[in-house]
Parts: C-alpha cells; sequence; structure tokens
C-alpha cells in the first residue's frame, strides 16, 4: 500500500461491505458458539427475530416516526435560528464580538445536563425533547457557520467591492453563496448529533420513541431488542446522511474540488 | 487633463505587537493622463501593490490624497475596475455570470446586462464558454474573464496588479497582446503593476520605476513606441535599449532588498 493513492470504485465498495461481514461474522461466532452469555450479547438470529416481532406486534413503527420527527423538529428549529444568527455573526464584527463569547460559553453545557431542568420547565412532553437537541445542536450550528462565513476569501470579496457592490450586496452576493456549501456541510454533521441527543432525551421520561424502547428492553434484559434499536439508529443515520451528500452534491457542483 | 492624481501618498502600517511601524510607501506623486496606459515597475515589497490597493480604495493613505477626476477616492467603487493576481472570479457564478456581476449590482436590465456580457466576453475570445464555471478555465481564462468583468462595467480607470504573474511565460506574452489589443481599440486609462520589465515596456506608453522598500519613485521612463504594437516590437533596438536602462534601474533596486552584492560585482 502507498499513501493516499486511491482505490478503485468496485474495490472501494467490496472493501467497505468486508469490514460488515467480518463484524457480524464475529458476534455470531461469540454469542452462537457460546462464548458469551444470552443474557448480556443476544445472538444476530435472535437480534432479527426480536426486530421483526418489534413491528409486527409491538408497533415499533410509531416509536421510530416519533423519533424521526423529535430529530427532524429540533433540528429544523435550530438551523431555523442558528444559521441567520451565525451568518450575521460571521459577517458583521459588532455583532460577533457580542455573541461569540456566550455562545463559546454556551457550546460547551451539556445538553443532557439540561434535562432534568427542561423537565421542570416543560414537563414531558415533546416540548422537552425538542429543546434538549435545540440546545445540544443550536450553539454548535451558530459557531460554525460563523466561521465559515467570517473565513470566506478576502480577496474575493475586494473583488466584489471593486465592482460597486455596497455592504448589502457583499453579504448577498458574495457571503452567503461562498458559505453556502460549507454551511450544508456543518448541518449534515449536526443533523448527526442531534440523534444523540434525542435518544438521550427519550431515555428519561418518555413515552415513545426508540430511546424509550430501548430502556423498556434493559427492563425486560432482552438485549436483542436493544441492539435492533441501535442498529435502526445508524441506518436511519446513515440514509439521511446520504441524502444529504447526494443532495449537497446537486446544490453546489461548483465546489468539488 | 489629468485623469488620475496620486497626491503625495504614503502608507505606514502600525508596527506589530509594540514593533516599530513599517514605512511601506514614502509619500509619492503622479499623475495619469486620460487614456494613458501607465506601467508600475519595481522589485517585490516595493510597495506597488500597496499604492494600487490605495487607488482602488482597498487601504486608506496614512498621507496625501488620490483624485479620479477632481474627486478624492474613499473607498472603493465601480468607477476602478481592478484586476488582482490571484484568481478572484466567483466561482458560484459562470463566466457569463461573473461578468455580469457589476452590472447587475448597478441595476441595469437583464437584456442590457446580456448584451454588454455578451461584448466583452467576444473581446477577450471567450465565447462558447459562457456557460463555464471557473474551476473548469485554464488559469489564462480566468484572467480574460477577470478583465472582461472589470471592463464591463464601464470603469473611469482599470487597475491591474500583476494579473499575469501566476501563468507561464507564453500564455502571459499572448495575454499582454489581448491586452494592449483592447486598450487599443478601447483607449482606458490603465494603470498596470508588474515587476517583469519586458511586460511593461510593451504595454506601457509611460514606465514607472519605484525604488525597494521604502518604495518611492526613481525614474518616469516615456516609451517612445508607436501604436499598434505588434509582438515583434520586443525584438527592435529600441525596446532593448530601453529595456537594458530599466533592467540596470531594476537591479539596484533588487540587490538592495537582498541587501548584497553578488559575486563578480
Amino acid at each position: 500500500m502507498n499513501p493516499l493513492v486511491p482505490v478503485s470504485r468496485a474495490r472501494k465498495v467490496a472493501l467497505g461491505i468486508a469490514f460488515f461481514v467480518l463484524f457480524v461474522a464475529a458476534w455470531s461466532v461469540a454469542t452462537l458458539g457460546g462464548f458469551v452469555s444470552k443474557t448480556f450479547l443476544a445472538d444476530p438470529l435472535t437480534m432479527l427475530a426480536e426486530g421483526w416481532a418489534l413491528f409486527a406486534k409491538h408497533g415499533f413503527a410509531f416509536d421510530v416516526g416519533m423519533t424521526v420527527w423529535r430529530v427532524l423538529g429540533g433540528f429544523v428549529l435550530a438551523a431555523l435560528l442558528g444559521v441567520p444568527l451565525g451568518i450575521a455573526m460571521g459577517a458583521f464584527k459588532p455583532v460577533e464580538a457580542f455573541f461569540e463569547p456566550f455562545v463559546s460559553f454556551a457550546r460547551y453545557l451539556p445538553a443532557s445536563a439540561f434535562i432534568p431542568l427542561l423537565i421542570l420547565w416543560a414537563g414531558i412532553g415533546e416540548a422537552q425533547k425538542l429543546l434538549v437537541i435545540f440546545i445540544g445542536v443550536f450553539f454548535q450550528i451558530v459557531l460554525m457557520v460563523a466561521v465559515t462565513v467570517g473565513s470566506t476569501r478576502r480577496d474575493l470579496v475586494e473583488a466584489a467591492y471593486t465592482l460597486g457592490a455596497g455592504p448589502r450586496g457583499i453579504v448577498r452576493r458574495v457571503l452567503l453563496p461562498s458559505a453556502a456549501p460549507q454551511i450544508a456541510e456543518t448541518l449534515r454533521l449536526v443533523l448527526g448529533w442531534a440523534w444523540t441527543y434525542v435518544i438521550v432525551a427519550e431515555l428519561i421520561g418518555a413515552s415513545s420513541g426508540i430511546g424509550h424502547m430501548i430502556t423498556d428492553s434493559q427492563a425486560l434484559l432482552n438485549t436483542g431488542q436493544i441492539i435492533f434499536g441501535i442498529i435502526m439508529i445508524g441506518l436511519i443515520g446513515l440514509v439521511s446522511d446520504f441524502g444529504f451528500k447526494w443532495a449537497n452534491q446537486r446544490m453546489f457542483p461548483w465546489s468539488l474540488a | 487633463m489629468s485623469k488620475l492624481v496620486v497626491d503625495g501618498v504614503g502608507r505606514t502600517f502600525p508596527g506589530v505587537h509594540g514593533g516599530a511601524p513599517t514605512l511601506a510607501l514614502t509619500p509619492v506623486s503622479l499623475t495619469v493622463a486620460d487614456n494613458d496606459f501607465i506601467a508600475i515597475l519595481g522589485p517585490s515589497g516595493c510597495g506597488k501593490s500597496t499604492l494600487l490597493r490605495i487607488v482602488a480604495g482597498l487601504d486608506r493613505p496614512t498621507a496625501g490624497r488620490v483624485l479620479l477626476d477632481g474627486a478624492e477616492v474613499k473607498a472603493p467603487g465601480a468607477d476602478r475596475g481592478m484586476v488582482f493576481q490571484s484568481y478572484t472570479l466567483f466561482p458560484w457564478l459562470t463566466v457569463e455570470e461573473n461578468v455580469r456581476f457589476g452590472l447587475r449590482e448597478k441595476g441595469l436590465p437583464a437584456a442590457e446586462q446580456a448584451s454588454i456580457a455578451r461584448h466583452w466576453i467576444r473581446k477577450v475570445g471567450l465565447e462558447g464558454f459562457e456557460r463555464h464555471h471557473p474551476k473548469m478555465l485554464s488559469g489564462g481564462m480566468q484572467q480574460r474573464t477577470a478583465i472582461a468583468r472589470a471592463l464591463a462595467n464601464a470603469p473611469k480607470i482599470l487597475l491591474l496588479d500583476e494579473p499575469f504573474g501566476a501563468l507561464d511565460h507564453q500564455t502571459r506574452g499572448l495575454m499582454q497582446e489581448l491586452l494592449l489589443a483592447i486598450w487599443e481599440s478601447e483607449k482606458t486609462t490603465v494603470l498596470f503593476v508588474t515587476h517583469d520589465i519586458e511586460e511593461a515596456i510593451f504595454m506601457a506608453s509611460r514606465v514607472v520605476v519605484m525604488s525597494a522598500r521604502p518604495g518611492r519613485i526613481k525614474a518616469d521612463v516615456p516609451v517612445p513606441i508607436a501604436h499598434p504594437r505588434h509582438y515583434t516590437v520586443k525584438t527592435t533596438p529600441a525596446f532593448s535599449s530601453l529595456k537594458a536602462r530599466l533592467t540596470e534601474e531594476i537591479r539596484a533596486e533588487a540587490l538592495k532588498v537582498e541587501g548584497a552584492a553578488l559575486p563578480g560585482d
């Protein structure tokens, strides 16, 4: 192997799949071979059977739907407020000086630590779940967007000035289009974090959702269901990630190398 | 009449971390006549780009002032078109949209924008590339688009900051001919910054030589070669003697920058 030499597409796909095969094989050997107790880790076949039962008998589709709704709700809310604020901070230095210290501080507050407080304020309903996700991702979005907009190539900004652009034109016709691909990439990254927060929010004080199902299964020592729930989250995350990547490539073909 | 008056313009950069301030440009004065093509020639670091940026309004002088058509320059504006050494086409816009950028900013009707853009894209020989994005173009084509973009705005003066500096020698020669042909037919006022002696003589009607840092004007040399100029003038005796003279001037400055005499001197 030589550093940085690209692999062919077919080989890349084969290698990617190979890891999953190895992973499942190792898991099967450990569980079906009797090396690990069933109480601690279900085997792959049990996991699939439990998954089927979840959908067929326990209405798991509703839980998945609730979780997806919460993620999207909290994420969209945070993006709708966070992206414009980030753009304003990146473009205008006084705005940045005003908000940046607080946002940098708030970014380090763990969203999960707010759950007890949020339950007190908002109860255990949907508002609380959305707030956990919102707190978890809003400040990250603001800071990352501000950095992206602030790092717009200065020579492009200067070129626009010499072409007669004013402050408004610079923001709308240079900063925004220049930052757009990176902002979309930021949102893709942050959506992944939103998934982490939703499960944490659902582990405490929820009556539906994938996280709630996982807590219930823990009480019943049903590791098959727990693993199935985790894999569901991974699959949904993978699909949304691919969707985002595909959309970004379609929207910003000029930004690809 | 004088189109552009540079009146005692100097620039001092404040010291970093309490250090001594840097004098980048000792106050210089220069007048540029209407429709003239002036080259500012100097070794790197002589403040020639700083002077151009001050004329563009992208930088403010710490002394003196710049007058364009009698009005003081305080900020960048569409009346001074600029072409940069780095590739500054907007990568998200096509060639045509780049050329239309300033026209759209002015609020011209779309049909007028399109016809002006078509005119300039033809002038720089980029017909058929209107829908291309900058990353699909060679360096020379990108700079041709940048020239078209600046000229589409009908600026009072065109400022060029080593626009062909990043191009290979052959492409650079072709670009010089293209820019010269445009100037000969359009007669716009041009201020062209370069460190390339041949480039300065070939295009300019006047070469202003700047000294090493801190920059000041060392010589102001008219180029007595008639227009239109064909690239073969580069091999004429008049061209060669002027080149020899300017080479001496510049070499002395470059030596000062390097701070050492070369072997054999």
